[in-house]
């Protein structure tokens, strides 16, 4: 059974097995590797991508659930607002071992579409599902303060 | 260096007496070897010191080679810019990459490969400006030698050229690569002088970050070849069982499922792509058989019945008679304190790719045992050395636990069966929860006796636990039997007490332990830190004034501790409810002090509010990387503080993922402030000094405000988190 989808803004067909997880749609199928596999269980975030623009947990989501749906992967977050994520990223030098680091901006940056100006604790309420075991998590709060002023010009 | 020569050898014959590999059979993954030894390698400045093997100078730009492991901690951006430094380059236009296995990049007193013990910076610094500064003297020859002119009227300049400034000729190093190649390096390179520095000692930008923000960066798991293959793998999660049958059937019958192996103690699916081969792991009901029935409870009685008997304990530090001044003292206390075993929870399950083929190998992995890991390669294929090529990746996360080398055995047997193919294996988070190296678990008992005016006299320490170095390191443990890493932090507490007697008792149990952030330090710490709390408390007195007043003769700790207060605002009054707690340690230089603030809140839990650590690193090569450490290493020590443990039955861990097995969530967040102490010292150790002040500033911060003395860790299991 095929799934057809539009991933990074191209139309892509999928030949997998419709309950195989995104994630694994994603990584072996499209050799998109920047989304991580870390829990498989939804615990952890390193898989978060958008579909259709809100944040998602790729390890547990079927690719028969994203049939015609857009997803975009770290790779391919080419949007102003994915773009000011990335650059404060870098301005704040949050990554260290950087494994978790692609489901943290790809969360900021849907947070950052729903929310022009978060407080600590709108930060804390969509950030609170992206592990960081390196323990990044003040300059991820930092980054996310200076990507939204940023935005906000 | 060259003073050295003749006790290197000595060392190189005592290693070759004990080098090979041991098979530890009774050990974990009995058809892995597990590396018992290793043979040293002859380091760089022995005949192969070759300045332009770490620096590739060409018209595109300048490439630095680092030969350590970078997992976080900032070795690709700290390292090559200290060579940087003495070369007078300019930052911006230094490409980076790890350095291959050769001999030149073999550090000259490790004599192996690897990243560990918070020795990047610390083991590298002088090395590698030696290795800048003599590239910098060739390529100055090198342009002389075409002027014509004498060498000292010529000079290196950033960004990167050599200048005559009499008559203001320049040449850059693009056009001078190739003839300073063939020169012949100096013996003693002249170093450049520190108040001259231009890029040591400011927070340049990490080099691997953009990579890291927009997927790119490839680790392990990431890593693709044509025709490459996906495994995954599960080990008898009974410590010490093995594989007794499997029926294969299930498993091959799911579409993408290419083989199932097995092994004596563990089998693998091999697959077109992870998510088969997990499926066609999870379809499979293996029968396991021996092994461990252990539990935790068990595992604590046999520690305590150990520490309690006092039965093979090892003295490790003795001063005065402390048995005699305990009997003598005006008021003595006595605690008993226990923490659990630890998982390192990396944030990438282990992984590693392996490709064996003709006679050879290659393998992909991010390892903190670069050079034992190659040699284990080699061993495991019966292969040579030469024969086997390690490609570095970046590491998600390693903590100690890429300090194994297991994963990477695991990979190479499979790919051995799979004729040719190259075969990426990714282990299952349950996987990586389950077959771990643990921080050992410890029992520890403690008595303190204080005089008259309630000064400690007599301090006794007693530690039963497991030794790691018995399996990673056999050949560095004392000829007694000691284990000094499972010591560290019980032996060299900073405080004046003119009696003491610290003991280990070794206690043998199946459960896997390795080195864990900070190691011995990280429990003994907590041990220590609160125990002299308690007597501070006994004695009336303050505690943080309790410490200073007895660090005498330890400038360095006294100076931390000092700087902590005075930032916490220690002793200024806060909100009801809310307490501060201190706590100080040194290890693998480094030296740190911490305060935490925490808040009782309703329910009998705390929150903890705030965290205040003060860093003496020596020099930072890099303040901001030596920052986001500090704060990494205190995240760390608070998961453990708080929830961390690894907890046995049937002789099994028995958490498997991050919801039985939690760390830090960005709202459970306290303030962290970070302070890097000025220092001209040369560098010591950063990414790892952090850690072992959290519990014990947590809860002795916790005592502050509740008055409830907390022995055990972790902190959860009290009820107050
Ligand atoms: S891998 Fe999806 S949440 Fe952890
Ligand atoms: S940067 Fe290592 S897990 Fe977040």
């Amino acid at each position: 059974m095929t799934i057809d989808l539009t991933i990074n803004g191209e139309a892509r067909r999928l030949d997998l097995d419709p309950a195989t997880p995104l994630l694994w749609a994603l990584r072996d199928g499209l050799g998109l590797t920047g989304t991580k596999y870390g829990c498989g269980i939804a615990q952890c975030g390193a898989c978060t991508v958008h579909v259709d623009g809100e944040a998602t947990r790729s390890c547990i989501t079927p690719i028969e659930a994203v049939a015609g749906r857009r997803v975009v992967t770290v790779e391919g977050l080419s949007s102003a607002r994915g773009r000011a994520v990335q650059r404060a990223w870098i301005e704040a030098q949050v990554p260290q071992c950087g494994y978790c680091q692609s489901g943290q901006v790809m969360a900021a940056a849907a947070l950052l579409a729903g929310n022009a100006d978060p407080s600590d604790a709108d930060i804390d309420a969509a950030m609170s599902g992206i592990l960081c075991r390196c323990g990044t998590y003040g300059r991820i709060r930092t980054a996310i303060r200076a990507a939204a002023q940023a935005l906000r010009g | 260096m060259t003073s050295t020569t003749h006790s290197r050898r000595d060392t190189l014959r005592g290693f070759a007496a004990a080098a090979g590999f041991l098979i530890l059979g009774a050990n974990r993954a009995g058809a892995v070897l597990l590396p018992g030894s290793y043979v040293p390698r002859a380091p760089f400045e022995d005949g192969a010191f070759s300045p332009f093997a770490w620096v590739e100078i060409g018209p595109g730009g300048v490439l630095i080679r680092y030969a350590a492991a970078e997992m976080g901690q900032g070795v690709s951006t700290a390292l090559p810019q200290i060579l940087a430094e003495e070369l007078e380059l300019e930052w911006e236009s230094v490409r980076v990459a790890p350095a291959p296995l050769g001999a030149a990049f073999i550090h000259p007193r490790l004599r192996e490969r690897d990243s560990a013990g918070s020795r990047s910076v610390r083991f590298n610094y002088e090395p590698l400006r030696r290795v800048g500064a003599a590239a910098r003297q060739m390529l100055v020859q090198a342009a002389a030698e075409r002027w014509d002119l004498p060498v000292e009227t010529c000079a290196a300049e950033a960004p990167g050229r050599v200048v005559h400034p009499a008559s203001g000729r320049s040449l850059s190093y693009a056009d001078l690569a190739d003839a300073a190649a063939r020169l012949t390096p100096p013996r003693e390179p002249r170093l450049k002088d520190p108040a001259r520095f231009r890029l040591i000692g400011r927070s340049l930008r990490r080099k691997d970050v953009p990579a890291k923000v927009d997927g790119s960066a490839v680790f392990a798991s990431d890593v693709r070849l044509p025709g490459l293959l996906t495994a995954t793998s599960m080990q008898c999660p009974r410590f010490g069982g093995r594989l007794a049958a499997l029926d294969e059937a299930p498993a091959r019958a799911i579409p993408g499922v290419r083989a199932v192996l097995r092994f004596d103690t563990w089998f693998a699916v091999v697959a077109d792509g992870f998510w088969p081969a997990k499926r066609g792991l999870d379809a499979l009901t293996p029968r396991w058989e021996g092994g461990s029935d252990i539990d935790s409870a068990a595992i604590s009685a046999k520690l305590a019945a150990a520490g309690g008997s006092g039965e093979a304990t090892l003295e490790t530090r003795r001063l005065g008679d402390a048995a005699a001044a305990l009997a003598g003292s005006e008021r003595r206390i006595e605690a008993v304190y226990e923490v659990p075993y630890l998982a390192h929870a990396t944030m990438e399950p282990m992984s590693a790719v392996a490709r064996v083929a003709a006679g050879g190998c290659e393998i992909w992995v991010g390892t903190q045992r670069q050079s034992v890991a190659h040699d284990y390669v080699a061993t495991l294929l019966g292969i040579p050395r030469d024969r086997v090529t390690l490609h570095e990746t970046y590491l998600g996360g390693g903590f100690g636990r890429r300090f194994e080398v297991d994963y990477l055995g695991q990979a190479v047997l499979i790919a051995q069966r799979m004729e040719g193919r190259p075969v990426k294996l990714i282990w299952t988070r349950e996987e990586d929860t389950r077959q771990g190296f643990y921080r050992p678990a410890t029992w520890n008992r403690l008595e303190g006796g204080l005089d008259t005016a309630g000064r400690p006299v007599a301090w006794t320490h007693r530690i039963a636990a497991q030794s790691l170095l018995q399996r990673i390191r056999p050949y560095a443990l004392r000829p007694n039997g000691l284990d000094v890493a499972a010591v560290e932090g019980a032996v060299n507490h900073p405080y004046a007490i003119p009696n003491q007697r610290v003991e280990w008792s070794r206690v043998d149990l199946p459960v896997p332990v390795g080195a864990w952030r900070s190691v011995g330090s990280s429990q003994n710490a907590f041990v220590t830190e609160c125990f002299i709390d308690e007597l501070a408390q006994l004695a009336g007195a303050d505690p943080y004034r309790y410490r200073r007043d007895l660090m005498t003769g330890h400038p360095r700790h006294r100076a931390v501790l000092d700087l902590a207060a005075e930032r916490a605002g220690w002793g200024t009054p806060l909100p009801a409810g809310h307490g501060r707690g201190v706590a100080a340690a040194e290890c693998f230089g480094g030296w740190c002090a911490q305060v935490a603030e925490v808040e009782a809140v309703p329910g009998g839990r705390i929150r903890v509010r705030r965290m205040v650590a003060v860093l003496d690193c020596g020099l930072a090569v890099n303040p901001s990387i030596v920052e986001a450490q500090v704060e990494s290493a205190i995240v760390f020590g608070l998961s453990a503080a708080l929830f961390g443990q690894i907890t046995v039955a049937g002789g099994a861990v028995q958490q498997t993922n991050f919801d039985d097995h939690p760390i830090l969530r960005i709202d459970e967040m306290p303030r962290i402030e970070v302070h890097i102490l000025p220092s001209h010292e040369a560098p010591g150790g950063v990414g790892e000094i952090a850690t072992p002040q959290v519990a014990p500033a947590v809860a002795n911060a916790i005592f502050a405000a509740t008055g409830r003395r907390i022995r055990s860790l972790p902190l959860a299991l009290h009820g107050v988190v």
